[in-house]
């Protein structure tokens, strides 16, 4: 219930910030507010077939990766390779922050070192294979291809360092 | 130089390309999809309740964004975003690009097109990486989430560690942008 309010939190904040700045908006420059609604629609246009496919990606992702699964797998990650192995893992899984947290506490719970879990939850949410058509088609190839190896890489750097510390 | 008129219309011909070819990979991902559900029906009940929890996010969230993408286009000048996140605005540019990408805005996908209608008033490249990484991966509400079940220790180290690489690593890949623009 908890988590129910607070992602609807967002939806609230977001929305109202919208109605109020368009209101703002049509009441100041009506022709400003045309061309704004204009390219709100062109950007939707834009955006639409990237974020579709993504929603059908995770769909299938959880579908046919649930949770425990997922859980297993990643409990029996040990060293080196295990952090890669999780990484990897964190980089194309796709699950909402609200899930991933309560997943990896049971990671740890489970046995797994702290490394492979800071690992997992950092490319969880850095890195993004679901998302990268959306990543490439807006930011273009350079800064999408860049941005998500080097999250890769100080990803399981700060696994490391988190290992050696905690 | 070409001229900016023609460079113009061959990027809408361009635009209007991809759009076409977009659609239709999404209308073959579709396809594809329908078929494999059928194919494995015992799973088709959880594939499809994930899916539809994802849509009702993005049909909450999405029309909101696109009309502040629109509304900021149209009503944020230029100098202001220069001024602000642009090429000399530095640590506070660094700072303000954190703060804006914490903000509870929703999931990573619509962060993308936020940041071309910045980069496309004059942000620093560095910055929108920064804005981009802080949107995916410390977003406050997400933050307390993992301060009860990671406790504060784990986060406040992770954060922090994130943070500094964040940075770190988006000066290297302007940097590495530059250079690369440089010698085209």
């Amino acid at each position: 219930m908890l988590n129910f309010i607070k992602s609807y939190l967002t939806v609230i904040i977001i929305n109202l910030i919208a109605v109020v700045w368009l209101i703002y908006s049509v009441v100041r420059n009506k022709s400003k507010t045309k061309k704004s609604l204009k390219i709100a629609l062109k950007t939707f246009f834009r955006t639409l077939p990237s974020i579709i496919i993504i929603i059908i990606f995770i769909g299938f992702l959880l579908g046919f990766l649930p949770p425990d699964t997922i859980s297993r797998v990643v409990g029996e990650q040990a060293g080196f390779l295990g952090v890669l192995v999780t990484a990897i893992l964190g980089s194309i899984l796709f699950i909402p922050a609200l899930i991933s947290f309560p997943l990896a506490s049971s990671f740890l719970k489970g046995g797994a070192s702290v490394m492979s879990v800071a690992a997992f939850i950092t490319t969880l949410t850095m890195v993004g294979v679901v998302t990268l058509p959306l990543e490439l088609r807006e930011l273009g190839k350079k800064i999408t291809i860049l941005r998500n190896v080097f999250s890769f890489v100080f990803a399981i750097v700060i696994a490391l360092i988190m290992e050696t510390i905690l | 130089m070409k001229p900016v008129k023609d460079n113009k219309s061959n990027e809408k011909i361009k635009q209007k390309k991809f759009l076409i070819r977009d659609y239709i990979i999404m209308c073959v991902v579709m396809a594809v999809a329908a078929i494999t559900l059928l194919i494995f029906s015992d799973k088709s009940g959880s594939v499809l309740s994930v899916s539809k929890n994802y849509s009702l996010e993005i049909i909450l969230i999405l029309p909101a964004i696109i009309v502040i993408i629109g509304l900021f286009s149209v009503w944020i000048p230029k100098e202001i975003v220069i001024k602000y996140i642009g090429k000399t605005s530095g640590i506070k540019g660094i700072f303000l690009s954190i703060v804006l990408g914490m903000l509870p805005t929703g999931p990573l996908y619509i962060a993308f097109p936020m940041a071309v209608a910045l980069l496309k008033k004059g942000a620093k490249i560095s910055n929108i990486i920064i804005f981009v990484s802080a949107w995916a991966c410390i977003k406050l509400p997400q933050e307390l989430v993992e301060i009860r079940f990671m406790g504060i220790e784990f986060t406040l180290l992770r954060l922090a560690l994130t943070i500094i690489f964040v940075v770190i690593m988006s000066t290297i890949i302007e940097k590495i942008i530059r250079f690369t623009e440089k010698k085209d």
